[in-house]
C-alpha cells in the first residue's frame, strides 16, 4: 500500500468542505464510474467573482479525497481568475506531496476546476465536444485520447508510467501500452514549437563559448535527465562537446538495455534543444550489450 | 472483547497460536542446537523437528518422508513446479489457471521466455475453472497442471479432484498449491492420490512467517531448488528453520484436533458479518461462488465507492481488511483475480476482501458490521454517486452492466 503525508491523512480522515452547494455561482463535473473516480466541483462566487464558499462530491481513491478536500480549501477567498491558476503541482504542494502514483487525482480536482471556470466565463472546452465521439485509448479506465495529450503537454511527461499516474491511462489490463507510447511520441515531438515552457538556461544561448555551452549543458543533465537515470539505477556521462554535437555515454543499468538508447537520446536532445541550442544533437557513444535477459534457468 | 484492532485479513497471514508460541520459546532459550548435529543437544532439535514433521504429515494425511520444510509457499511452489519439468524433460506445455497466485504464475510465466508453452485456464463469473477446458486444453506434450485448491481473494474452491483426474490421463504431474485451503479444508493426500505436489505455508494457519512445506508423493520427480546440503534428506539445503517448522508443527496439531470445530466457527462468523452488511448496506455484490468457497473469506464489492478509500478509513477504525485492487510497484492494478471472473471494473474499484479465523470473536464481527456499514454511509454520502438522482450520470452501458452485478446481491 501507499504511504500518504499526515496532511493527506487528515483531509481523507476529516475531508473539508463536503457536499452540495445549494446555492453554488457553478459547478464542475469530471470523471465517470469506469473511470474510478468522480469529482462534482461547487463555486459560491460573491460579487466581486471572489469564491466566498466551495462544496464537492466525490468517488475514489483517499487520494482523490483529499486533492478534493484540499482544493476547496485553496479555493476559498481567492478571486475567480486566480483560482483558475491553480495547477496539479500547488494541490499535491498543498497536501505536502502525493505519491506520483496518485497525481491522476490531483489531476481531477483540477479538471473540475477548469470546466467550472469555463462554465462561468462561457469559454467552450477543447475536450467538452469531442467526448462523445471519442475512442478511449484506454478502456478499461475510459481515458481518450485527447485528455492523455494534454496531461502529456501541461505536465511534461516523459514515460508511459508517468502518463499512468497522471491520467489513470493504461494502469489496468497494459493493452493500450503501445499506443501510450505512440502517442507520447508524437506529443512531444511537437513540444518545442508549441510549447516553450521551461526557461532557457541561457537566454543568449547563441553566443556561448563552447566551454559555456558544455557548462549549460551539464546543468541541464544534472538538473533534467540524470535524477530520472538514477531512479532506475542509471547514470548519463557527458564525454565530449564539439560544435553541436554532444556525446554521451549511458551507464549502470541504462547501459544494457539497447532500446534505451534511441529513448533517451530522443529525451536528452530535446532537453537540450530547448534549453541550450536548437541546433543540438546527441551522440550516444555507449557500446550496448544485446542481452536483454539473463539466460533462463536450467 | 479486548482493544486490539478487529483483524479480517486473515488470508494474508494469521495470528500465531498461543500453543506455537509456547512450542518455540524453549528454542530461544537451552534448547539452541543444530539439527544436523551428532550430540544430544542437537538431537533433541532433530527430535523437534520430525515431531513437528508427524504433526504436518498428519494435517495432509500423507508420510513423514513425503514432507519437505522450506522457506514458505513461494519456495514450495517454485520448488515444485522446476521438479515437475524436470521430471518429464521430453514435454513442453504447462496449464495453469489465471487466478493463481504470483508465487505460481510468475514463475510459468518467465518459463515461456524458456521455450514453454503456457495455457492460463479462464474462471467463469463464479471464479470456478471448466474441466472441459482442462480436457481441451490438455495433451500428451503437458508436463505440469497446477491449479490452486482455494483462491486467496474469493475463497472459490477449485475442483481438484476432477482436474487431477484428467492429469494422470495424461500422465502430466499435478500441483495444487493449497496455502489457502489448509486448516481451513479437509486435505486428504491418500484420498487426493492424483496430487504429485502440494504446498502450504505456516502462517496462514496460525504458525510463524518463515516456514512452510511442500508435500512431493513418494517416487514423484523430484529435483531440489536449494543445494548444498543434506538437509531434509538432500531435499532442501540449508539449516533448518527449525522455530518456523516448530511452530507449523504445533499449528497443525491443533487443527488435527479440532479442525471440525474450528471450520464451523469461523464459517460462523464470516457468515454473521456477511449478513450484517448485506442487512447494514444496500447497493453491495459478494464476488465469487458461496457454496464452494472456504468457509472464513467473503468478498464484496460495495456499489459507489473506492476500496482503497474503504480500507484506509476502516484503518483509521482500527479494523484491517484487503481491498480488491492493491497498488503496487508504481501502477493501479485490479485484481487480476476478478478481473478473470469478469467483474465489471466499476465494481472492482470496490470490492473489500474480509477473512475471519478460528480466533474472530462474535463482539468483533458486531463491532466491525457496525463500523463497516458506517464508513460505507459516510464514503457515498461524500459520493456524487450515493444518491439515486445522480446515477444517470454514468455511461448507460457501464450502468446496466453495474446493475446487473449488483442487482445478484
Amino acid at each position: 500500500m501507499l504511504t500518504y503525508s499526515q496532511k493527506v491523512k487528515d483531509h481523507f480522515i476529516n475531508p473539508r468542505n463536503v457536499g452540495v452547494l445549494a446555492d453554488a455561482t457553478v459547478v464542475g463535473e469530471v470523471g465517470s464510474m469506469s473511470a474510478g473516480q468522480a469529482l462534482k466541483l461547487y463555486l459560491k462566487l460573491n460579487a466581486d467573482e471572489v469564491i466566498d464558499n466551495a462544496g464537492f462530491q466525490v468517488f475514489g481513491s483517499p487520494g482523490a479525497i483529499a486533492a478534493s478536500s484540499a482544493l476547496t480549501e485553496m479555493l476559498k477567498g481567492k478571486h475567480v481568475d486566480e483560482a483558475a491558476r491553480i495547477t496539479i503541482k500547488d494541490i499535491s504542494e498543498y497536501l505536502g506531496g502525493l505519491p506520483e502514483e496518485k497525481m491522476h487525482t490531483c489531476a481531477m480536482s483540477m479538471e473540475a476546476l477548469e470546466v467550472a471556470y469555463a462554465r462561468y466565463r462561457g469559454i467552450e472546452l477543447e475536450v467538452e465536444g469531442d467526448e462523445e465521439e471519442e475512442l478511449n485509448i484506454c478502456r478499461c479506465f475510459s481515458v481518450p485520447e485527447s485528455k492523455i495529450e494534454r496531461a502529456i503537454r501541461d505536465n511534461n511527461l516523459t514515460s508511459v508510467e508517468e502518463i499512468t499516474h497522471f491520467t489513470k491511462a493504461g494502469g489496468g489490463c497494459t493493452s493500450c501500452h503501445p499506443d501510450l507510447k505512440q502517442i507520447l511520441q508524437r506529443v512531444r515531438a511537437e513540444l518545442p514549437e508549441n510549447k516553450p515552457k521551461r526557461e532557457p538556461v541561457n537566454a543568449g544561448a547563441g553566443n556561448l563559448s563552447n566551454l559555456e555551452k558544455m557548462k549549460a549543458i551539464q546543468d541541464v543533465l544534472d538538473r533534467e535527465v540524470r535524477p530520472g537515470l538514477a531512479m532506475d539505477g542509471g547514470d548519463m556521462e557527458l564525454v565530449d562537446v564539439v560544435g553541436n554535437k554532444v556525446y554521451v555515454q549511458l551507464h549502470g543499468h541504462c547501459n544494457s538495455c539497447a532500446s534505451s538508447s534511441s529513448t533517451m537520446k530522443f529525451f536528452v536532445e530535446d532537453r537540450l534543444r530547448e534549453m541550450v541550442d536548437p541546433e543540438i544533437t546527441v551522440i550516444d557513444t555507449t557500446e550496448h550489450s544485446d542481452q536483454l535477459h539473463a539466460p533462463p534457468m536450467r | 472483547m479486548t482493544d486490539r484492532p478487529i483483524f479480517l485479513d486473515n488470508n494474508s497471514t494469521t495470528f500465531p497460536a498461543p500453543e506455537a508460541v509456547e512450542a518455540v520459546l524453549p528454542l530461544f532459550g537451552e534448547d539452541y542446537a543444530n539439527p544436523s548435529s551428532t550430540h544430544s543437544m542437537g538431537q533433541a532439535a532433530r527430535h523437534a523437528i520430525e515431531l513437528a514433521r508427524e504433526n504436518v504429515a498428519a494435517l495432509l494425511n500423507c508420510k513423514g518422508s513425503e514432507i519437505v520444510f522450506n522457506s514458505g509457499a513461494t519456495e514450495g511452489n517454485n520448488t515444485a513446479i522446476y521438479a515437475a519439468l524436470d521430471g518429464l524433460p521430453e514435454r513442453k506445455h504447462i496449464i495453469t489457471t489465471r487466478v493463481e497466485h504470483s508465487s505460481v504464475i510468475e514463475v510459468i510465466r518467465y518459463l515461456a521466455e524458456a521455450g514453454y508453452r503456457i495455457t492460463e485456464l479462464s474462471v467463469d463469473r463464479l471464479g470456478q475453472i471448466d474441466l472441459d477446458e482442462l480436457k481441451n486444453e490438455i495433451s500428451g506434450d503437458t508436463a505440469l497442471v497446477s491449479i490452486m485448491w482455494a483462491n486467496n481473494e474469493t475463497g472459490v474452491i477449485n475442483p481438484i479432484n476432477g482436474a487431477g483426474d484428467i492429469a494422470k490421463q495424461f500422465g502430466a504431474l499435478f500441483h495444487v498449491d493449497a496455502v489457502q485451503a489448509a486448516g481451513k479444508l479437509k486435505l486428504d493426500l491418500k484420498d487426493e492420490l492424483a496430487i504429485d505436489y502440494l504446498t502450504i505455508s505456516g502462517h496462514k494457519f496460525h504458525g510463524l512467517k518463515g516456514a512452510g512445506a511442500l508435500f512431493v508423493r513418494e517416487n514423484a520427480p523430484y529435483l531440489p531448488l536449494i543445494r548444498g546440503g543434506h538437509h531434509e534428506s538432500g531435499k532442501r539445503a540449508g539449516t533448518e528453520n527449525i522455530l518456523g517448522i516448530v511452530a507449523m508443527g504445533a499449528a497443525a496439531r491443533l487443527i488435527n484436533k479440532d479442525r471440525d470445530q474450528h471450520v464451523e466457527h469461523m464459517k460462523k462468523q464470516r457468515d454473521r458479518l456477511q449478513a450484517g452488511l448485506i442487512a447494514r448496506c444496500d447497493d453491495i455484490a459478494i464476488n465469487g461462488d458461496q457454496a464452494d468457497r472456504l468457509p472464513n473469506t467473503t468478498n464484496i464489492g460495495f456499489k459507489y465507492i473506492d476500496g482503497e478509500a474503504l480500507l484506509m478509513m476502516l484503518d483509521a477504525e482500527d479494523i484491517a481488511v484487503s481491498a480488491g485492487s492493491a497498488c503496487q510497484s508504481g501502477s493501479m492494478e485490479p485484481s487480476h483475480v476478478l478481473k478473470a471472473m469478469n467483474v465489471p471494473l466499476s465494481a472492482i474499484h470496490g470490492s473489500v476482501r474480509f477473512c475471519v479465523s478460528r480466533y474472530t470473536e462474535e463482539a468483533e464481527i458486531d463491532a466491525a458490521i457496525e463500523k463497516i456499514s458506517k464508513v460505507v454511509k459516510r464514503l457515498r454520502e461524500l459520493s456524487p454517486y450515493g444518491h439515486e438522482d445522480k446515477r444517470e450520470t454514468l455511461d448507460a452501458a457501464i450502468l446496466a452492466e453495474h446493475k446487473a452485478y449488483f442487482a445478484k446481491a
